[in-house]
């Protein structure tokens, strides 16, 4: 079963990605923010990330060029999550190394869509 | 609202259409025309089907039909077809064609223009490969209001997400004031028409592949034929037809074959000779 670790500071939307990605027969994990999910990825890698980008101690940007630091950690496929929806700010996370972007609001489809996009589902 | 008038109704769009509407579906007439009957200011479902009779407004006939179709569509819609167009089909059509060095492709039923535009995409990416070469991408519906969004190409957030690789939302779209727009050079490059596919297609001219999907699941087994001959006869020699994801097993095996690297595409067993087109398709 394929891991996906949804960070995000809103519970609301970490429940609703979780309840999406479930339904896809993934396994999910939590973060709150870049620190945790950093903290995470360090246990155990996996296999996607869902990644809010304003996040508060550590956001998803700083969290990103983190993750690609670590043993391992250019291995998840990072698709990126945020309300913040112009050209520059999409080239920017794909700069920084995101797969693949989600503007939100999302649906089931467009997170499955992402999801078979990276090779993940 | 009589029997009769409904029966008139779904009599119309078959011809007009060809829309398949079984009697079980009149409830459909019933909430997709209301705004109609609204805006032309009639009382009645029997009142638009007289109106219809009448002949008097062909905008009105034309905004009937519209409303009864579903445009539904997306961006690389299904993945597979497009990925087997790029991958297998189009190799295939380069190196058939390295000769007169022309490619036509044809969406037949392409709503709002994402199937076009997907295929525009890929040509784009395919372009070192076809320096020097005439392409032709050409995208048809029978409706004016479809077509006229199609050749605007604007999309929602909410469009361009379906479907669509990021990498490519960057490459050829704009960001608009309230969504996304295809980049000019793109739009260039597919050639928007209003033409229904029960009318003669053959100024259209020949092509290398056509798509026409989720169209026929609409049809009833006769009309599907009728298009099928029709759509299948603008096939130059070596072409393939592409169908939706559901349509692949419509009791055409017998006449079309199935091609081994590319499931969603079919061509011809034998060519079809342009002045039999009739007679074929009471045969298939
Ligand atoms: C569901 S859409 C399919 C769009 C696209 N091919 C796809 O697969 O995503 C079907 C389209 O067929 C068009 N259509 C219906 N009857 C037609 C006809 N007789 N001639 C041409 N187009 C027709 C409708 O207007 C609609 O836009």
């Amino acid at each position: 079963m394929k891991h996906c670790l949804v960070v995000d500071d809103s519970a609301v939307i970490r429940k609703v990605a979780r309840r999406i990605m479930e339904s896809m027969s993934l396994q999910v994990s939590e973060a709150e923010d870049g620190q945790q999910a950093l903290a995470a990825c360090r246990t155990r890698m996996p296999d996607a990330v869902l990644l809010d980008w304003n996040m508060p101690v550590m956001d998803g940007y700083e969290f990103l060029q983190e993750l690609r630091r670590l043993p391992g950690g250019e291995t998840p496929k990072v698709v990126f999550c945020t309300t913040e929806n112009d050209v520059a700010h999409i080239a920017r996370a794909m700069h920084a190394g995101a797969d693949e972007y989600v503007m939100k609001p999302f649906d089931k489809e467009i997170i499955a869509v992402k999801l078979q996009e990276v090779g993940i589902v | 609202m009589t029997e009769g008038d409904t029966s008139y109704l779904r009599a119309f769009l078959k011809a007009r259409s060809g829309l398949h509407l079984g009697p079980e579906k009149g409830y459909l007439l019933q909430i997709r025309l209301a705004p109609i009957l609204r805006d032309a200011g009639l009382a009645s479902l029997a009142a638009l089907a007289g109106t219809l009779r009448s002949g008097r407004d062909p905008d009105l006939a034309a905004q009937v039909v519209a409303a009864m179709t579903t445009n539904e569509t997306s961006f690389f819609r299904d993945r597979a077809p497009f990925e087997a167009l790029q991958r297998s089909i189009l190799p295939r059509l380069v190196e058939a064609r390295a000769a007169s060095r022309r490619l036509r492709i044809w969406s037949a039923a392409a709503s709002t223009g994402q199937e076009a535009y997907s295929v525009a995409m890929i040509l784009a990416e395919m372009a070192p490969a076809l320096e020097g070469w005439t392409v032709d991408i050409v995208a048809t519906d029978i409706s004016a209001e479809v077509v006229a969004r199609a050749k605007a190409g604007r999309y929602s957030q909410f469009e361009v997400q379906r479907g669509l690789p990021i990498r490519l939302l960057l490459t050829h779209f704009e960001q608009g004031p309230d969504g996304w727009v295809i980049s000019p050079e793109l739009r260039r490059a597919v050639d928007f028409r209003v033409q229904n596919l029960l009318d003669p297609l053959e100024r259209l001219g020949q092509f290398d592949v056509v798509f026409c999907r989720n169209l026929l699941i609409y049809l009833d087994a006769e009309t599907k034929r009728r298009v099928l001959a029709a759509v299948g006869g603008r096939l130059a020699r070596g072409g393939f037809l592409c169908l939706g994801s559901t349509e692949t097993v419509l009791g055409i095996s017998h006449a079309w074959e199935q091609d081994a690297e590319a499931p969603s595409f079919f061509q011809p067993r034998s060519a079809i000779p342009q002045p039999y087109v009739a007679s074929y398709a009471q045969t298939v």
